[in-house]
């Protein structure tokens, strides 16, 4: 029964932690061009903001 | 030297970066993101460039001192990309809203399935040898997680319910609103007491389910009105302004000022009313007026934002901009026209009106009847709460976006788009097709006609000379010649006097008083030719109709649609169209007001009239319809009017429109059916007690899914 009491916030924290990546994620605007992300991971030249 | 500190701060104050959004026309994969954001990148005073290939927009941010849109537009323009600032005022709403779904989306998802893992544990031990000491625990825990998730998730639904409650309607987020409140209000108060009796996970799950439909009927309206709004803002168009200094510089439209001075090169459209100041030619009127043929235009004429200039080069000086152009007094009358429309209601609320009493009526019932029957109260409510979780207009808040997602999707794959979100329901309840001529019926592009009355030598003279023109009814000649000569040998020396006509050797292509035929010169749709003192040979040109016109009227008046023609044009040129395209029914020489009142007499007989329509004197017409689709070369007024946009050179979308609008009408009731099925067999169950909250909203939630998939079927068969 003892497992319970780390498992248990074990648990929620994992999920905790995909929760805040996924608003982390919509925050930071990677959803916003679903198609045009897929040609930029075949772009060979690194991005403007990390050429600068 | 060193910077006085003054200095620093003041520059600083003055770079604060200005964000701009341009819809960008024609970038349509990697390559074309890369080189726009690189162009853009390349003005100096830009800061950060991010293109969207989903939305077509690219966002900027610059430094106002440095550059302006000006700069940018001109160098998205030199590698070839039409671009066009979205004004930030209705930029950005829908995004939010959509942004504001998707994380109580995640937020319920999150919530959902972690009480459902403690809510598993606590199911499987009843009865058992669980510790009602942890059972408790467990209670607690899921009330831990759900309440914050009810309260921050479920806000959308109590913030619309609180506004229809307030506007003494009833819609459907009374009832789910209710069904949550007090699903979680029942449970934590069992939770107190310590009893089993708790439906957290329920109430969540439900909230879960809700919010993904919520979600996909956001996402589907905001890329709607996205992709019509750059539509919008690329045929608000640019204009080339001729500076005080004599240069050119390319200017957004809408940022026109009376008395700029604007260049109009040969195919461009007029982008303000204005005065010819230099320069002579022939216009192209049809968008305005309706009428085909060219309009002959010369220093001091007025003319009108949306015509199309065809000759040569004019130079024009604005005197009407913003409220005082022609444009604004005809959205006004679209304005006027659009408030008769308002009052339709969207069948899903129609739905509700009668759906919203019942549910809370036979929720109440069963409480009551519990009661009644001796029952505890707590045991009553769990029944009622059941009652109405599983009556929970699921179908209906669900299943009637899930259709019209569908329902776009598939028309959206054949080049139409869904602007307005009750479009689809409208167009399926219509029983005539109204047709306007230029540019809807036909192309709005000019055909040689009569070509077999003319010899083969002549014809080929002729598209011979018209080779080295611009001119529509030269390439239009041009176009005819090969199609039945096949290419024709290229010529040198061909000389153009601009509006007049082009010349050869002794030869001459042009207007009657070029080729030195009697000057009745009125009708502009004659080209002459004339080979030194020959008898002159005439060509006569016409508007050319959609290939497919004739076999989509066929197909609409086989399927029992009344199909009717009303032009702004001539009478003779639209019976003849009317003839060729086989419609029975038309009216020529009609004012945008004179539609509206044709449409309006309609109406009054109770004919539900689909308005297909381009030009500028449609747009009233348009709005008036009762339901509304525009070709995409439509003026950008007329397409804002519009419910349907169609894209390409057929008709045919209009029918295919129809046809889904009709079939997402069919499914929307069958839904309804699986709901109603689903509610006559559950519904009873739950008022005896028989189903608990939870086995509620799995039926609800599997009846949901029954609904999606059915929706699916619509946008699944057959891809063009």
């Amino acid at each position: 029964m003892t497992a319970l009491a780390w498992l248990i916030p074990a648990a929620l924290a994992l999920a905790g932690l995909g929760l805040v990546a996924f608003l982390w994620a919509l925050r930071s605007g990677q959803f916003e061009d679903l198609q045009g992300a897929a040609y930029r991971a075949l772009e060979d030249e690194p991005p403007d903001d990390e050429a600068k | 030297m060193t910077a006085h500190p003054a200095a620093l701060t003041k520059q600083a104050a003055e770079t604060t970066p200005a964000t701009l959004t341009l819809a960008v026309e024609d970038m349509h994969c990697g390559g074309c993101l890369r080189s726009v954001e690189r162009a853009a990148m390349r003005v100096s005073g830009v800061d950060t460039a991010r293109a969207s290939l989903a939305a077509k927009r690219l966002t900027v941010t610059f430094d106002p001192a440095k550059t302006d849109e000006v700069a940018l537009i001109g160098a998205l323009d030199r590698i070839g990309f039409t671009a066009a600032p979205i004004e930030a005022a209705n930029q950005d709403c829908g995004d939010a809203r959509q942004k504001y779904l998707l994380r109580r989306v995640a937020v319920a998802g999150f919530a959902a399935m972690n009480i459902m893992l403690i809510s598993i544990a606590v199911w499987s031990g009843e009865g058992g040898d669980m510790d009602p000491a942890l059972a408790s625990l467990f209670r607690w825990l899921s009330a831990l997680i759900a309440l914050p998730t009810v309260v921050y998730a479920g806000e959308p639904f109590f913030v619309s319910a609180l506004a229809a409650l307030k506007g003494r309607r009833l819609n459907m987020d009374v009832p789910i609103s209710l069904a949550i409140l007090l699903a979680t209000g029942m449970s934590l108060y069992q939770t107190m007491l310590n009893n089993d009796q708790v439906y957290f996970d329920a109430a969540v799950t439900l909230l879960f389910f809700l919010l993904v439909g919520r979600y996909l009927d956001e996402s589907l309206r905001v890329r709607a009105r996205g992709e019509a709004q750059n539509l919008l803002s690329l045929q608000g168009g640019i204009a080339t302004v001729i500076g005080a200094d004599g240069l050119q510089r390319k200017v957004a439209a809408n940022a026109l000022r009376p008395g700029d001075r604007l260049l109009v090169a040969v195919g461009e459209r007029v982008a303000a009313d204005g005065v010819v100041l230099g320069g002579k030619g022939q216009v192209d009127q049809s968008l305005i007026t309706g009428e085909t043929a060219p309009a002959p235009v010369q220093t001091g004429t007025q003319i009108y934002a949306g015509t199309l200039n065809l000759t040569h080069s004019l130079e024009i000086e604005v005197n009407a901009a913003d409220d005082a152009t022609l444009l604004a007094e005809i959205s006004r009358l679209m304005l006027a026209a659009e408030q008769g429309k308002a009052r339709y209601r969207r069948l899903a609320d129609r739905a509700a009106q009668i759906y919203a009493p019942a549910v809370h009526g036979l929720g109440l019932a069963t409480f009551i009847g519990w009661l009644a029957f001796g029952a505890s109260w707590q045991t009553a409510l769990t029944y009622a709460i059941a009652v109405l979780i599983i009556t929970c207009p699921c179908a209906l808040a669900l299943a009637v976006p899930a259709v019209q997602i569908a329902a776009a999707s598939r028309l959206f794959k054949r080049g139409i788009m869904v602007k307005a979100p009750d479009g689809l329901e409208r167009i399926a309840e219509i029983d005539m097709v109204v047709f306007d001529k230029t540019g809807t019926l036909t192309l709005g592009k000019a055909q040689l006609l009569d070509i077999e009355k003319v010899s083969e030598a002549v014809l080929a003279s002729a598209a011979v000379l018209a080779g080295a023109s611009q001119h529509p009814y030269s390439r239009a000649l041009v176009v005819a010649a090969e199609r039945r000569l096949g290419s024709l040998p290229p010529a040198s020396g061909i000389e153009e006097t601009p509006g007049e006509g082009l010349a050869l050797g002794e030869e001459r292509l042009g207007s009657a008083a070029w080729c030195g035929v009697g000057s009745d010169g009125v009708e502009t749709g004659e080209v002459w030719y004339r080979r030194g003192n020959e008898a002159p040979v005439c060509f006569r040109f016409a508007d050319a109709m959609r290939p497919d016109a004739p076999e989509t009227i066929a197909v609409l008046k086989r399927r029992g649609f009344a199909v009717a023609l009303l032009s702004g044009d001539r009478t003779g040129v639209v019976e003849r169209t009317a003839r060729e395209a086989g419609i029975d029914t038309w009216l020529a020489e009609l004012k945008p007001a004179d539609k509206i009142a044709w449409l309006e007499a309609q109406a009054a007989e109770g004919r539900k009239v689909l308005m297909a329509g381009d030009g500028l004197n449609d747009a009233p017409a348009l709005a008036a319809a009762h339901a509304s689709i525009s070709p995409a070369s439509a003026a950008d007024l007329s397409q804002r009017a519009a419910d349907f946009v169609f894209q390409g050179a057929k008709l045919m979308p209009v029918a295919e429109a129809i046809d889904v609008g009709r079939r997402a009408h069919r499914m929307a009731f069958q839904n309804f059916g699986v709901a109603a099925v689903y509610n006559a067999i559950c519904v009873p169950l739950a008022m005896a007690g028989f189903v608990t909250p939870l086995i509620a909203a799995i039926v609800m939630s599997s009846s949901s899914i029954l609904v999606t998939l059915n929706a699916a079927r619509l946008a699944g068969g057959g891809r063009a």
